[in-house]
């Protein structure tokens, strides 16, 4: 029980779940790129790999809740830690203040965070539930038949033939409005400027960081962070300028 | 050694108690000599106030010579003014030019309220220290010297960390008024010395505690603590804490309770 209170209590446990959730985060975002990077193939490559995902059924929804619990006390965390941070300076605000050394990302994390937010509500309502941009959603354009099999690890999980959603023509279709693309690639930038201080930040948390590797880590982060942002903008970025078809 | 004086406008805070309502004055100190430290500079400024009939502006001082901790101003927007590892007492004047406009004011966090002008109130540290920032040991006769060997890299290392003289510069520094790099030294200084394991977790889990209660901010990893310190403490030591204080959340989750036995 101690251990939960002091978790949910202390300012190092609150810092703690933030790095454990963000790591989690982090993971999924990332392989949420490198699936969705398949449009860039044959429409069998999205359409197969979305029509699995939803094939798993119970488990699909076991991950979402995951992710969802993970985004939820990431958020709850920082907003409570923001909070007290605030507090803890006090009402009279220095009359001169220079920062000596603070990296540029982290000073936006609040900020970076609101908007990555509001971008992951308008995403899920757009590709997830509909609610967003009904007209391109991927139940209510036309289905998709697949001309060849979607392998995962060797196995078969999509036959030929099978009728699946166009998830394709949705993401296409869905960025060829230039407000959404734009917002899109503001977003995703901004969720990239998060993750560099984020992700650099979450070792220091979890305790696993020294100068012996902090030149390391960093340049790792910011390589990962630049690919991250690339990768993501390349999706909108196609669509609108029509690569994609 | 003759050295050129020079003139510079100090813009200070004034506030006459605790709570009390306080504004930025402006004084001119003239005749500056550049091998005056900042804190001689204001008890040259101080005399001139003083033989005006006003009140001298209060600030905190004691060894002036680095190591004590007690001087604790906000010069031009960075604590301890704009040297690296260097506290008020050891800036001199040559850090500034004629004509400049120097803004000083006191630190700045809820849990280091503002005494009298300059001075603030920091016995939230001592709260700290006497928390954990020890170790219950017989005192007494010296013991042995080789009787409880500690490796070289290990001594230096807690070395460093003692180094913390708990002046406060990295609460002031620090956005959140986070006292992480103060609390990580005083944890990791006795954490790594084989004197301090028994109470290693204990000491990490009950710092960290009041540290929180006194309402101190959290860290976000920006490192304007280790930036700001005179001493230059490192915030690897504030990796180091997390990863204790983690460690000691999860002893303390999975302690065996002992049986009980005889005196028990
Ligand atoms: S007066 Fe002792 S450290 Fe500055």
């Amino acid at each position: 029980m101690d251990l939960v209170r002091n978790l949910l209590g202390s300012t190092i446990g609150k810092k703690l779940l933030m790095a454990a959730t963000g790591l989690v985060l982090i993971a999924f975002v990332t392989g949420h790129l490198v699936g969705n990077l398949q449009v860039f193939e044959n429409p069998d490559r999205i359409n197969g790999y979305a029509h699995f995902l939803q094939s798993l059924g119970p488990a699909l929804w076991a991950v979402r809740v995951f992710l969802l619990a993970c985004a939820a006390i990431h958020i709850w965390a920082g907003t409570v830690l923001a909070l007290e941070d605030r507090k803890a300076r006090g009402d009279e605000p220095y009359a001169v203040h220079k920062w000596i050394d603070a990296a540029v990302s982290s000073r936006y994390m609040r900020w970076t965070g609101f908007v990555v937010l509001a971008f992951i509500l308008y995403h899920i309502a757009q590709f997830t539930v509909g609610a967003a941009q009904p007209a391109t959603f991927k139940e209510n354009i036309g289905h998709y038949t697949m001309t060849s099999d979607y392998r995962v690890m060797g196995l078969t999980v999509v036959r030929a033939g099978t009728e699946v959603l166009d998830v394709r023509s949705m993401v296409i279709l869905g960025f060829r409005r230039r407000v959404v693309a734009l917002f899109y690639m503001v977003a995703v930038g901004l969720l990239s400027l998060h993750l560099l201080h984020g992700a650099d930040s979450l070792f220091q948390t979890l305790g696993v960081r020294s100068h012996r590797w902090e030149r390391g880590l960093k340049a790792v982060v910011a390589v990962f962070c630049a690919a991250y942002f690339l990768g993501n903008l390349a999706i909108p970025c196609a669509a609108l300028l029509g690569y994609l078809h | 050694m003759t050295s050129k004086t020079f003139n510079v406008i100090l813009r200070v805070w004034r506030q006459a108690g605790p709570g009390r309502e306080g504004r930025f004055v402006e004084y001119p100190a003239r005749g500056v000599n550049p091998d005056m430290s900042f804190l001689e500079m204001l008890d040259v400024v101080n005399d001139e106030i003083a033989a005006r009939g006003e009140e001298p502006i209060a600030f905190s001082h004691d060894c002036r010579e680095g190591i004590c901790g007690t001087c604790s101003l906000v010069i031009n927007g960075k604590p301890h003014g704009p040297n690296h590892g260097v506290a008020s007492c050891q800036t001199y004047m040559r850090s500034f030019k004629d004509g400049d406009r120097i803004v000083v004011e006191p630190f700045r966090a809820r849990p280091f309220p503002v005494i009298k002008d300059l001075v603030t109130d920091r016995s939230a540290f001592d709260a700290i220290q006497q928390a954990g920032g020890f170790i219950t040991a017989r005192t007494g006769s010296a013991p042995e010297a080789n009787s409880v060997p500690v490796p070289k890299e290990v001594a230096e290392l807690a070395m460093d960390a003692a180094q913390c003289i708990g002046c406060g510069a990295c609460v002031a520094a620090c956005k959140n008024a986070s006292a992480m790099l103060f609390v990580a030294a005083k944890v990791s200084h006795l954490g790594l010395l084989p004197q301090g394991q028994p109470e290693r977790d204990r000491r990490v889990l009950a710092m960290v505690a009041t540290m929180d209660g006194l309402g101190f901010g959290g860290c976000t990893n920006q490192y304007e603590c280790s930036a700001a310190c005179p001493k230059l403490i490192s915030h690897d030591f504030i990796a180091r804490m997390n990863r204790d204080y983690a460690k000691a959340l999860f002893h303390s989750a999975f302690r065996p309770a002992a049986a009980g036995g005889a005196g028990a």
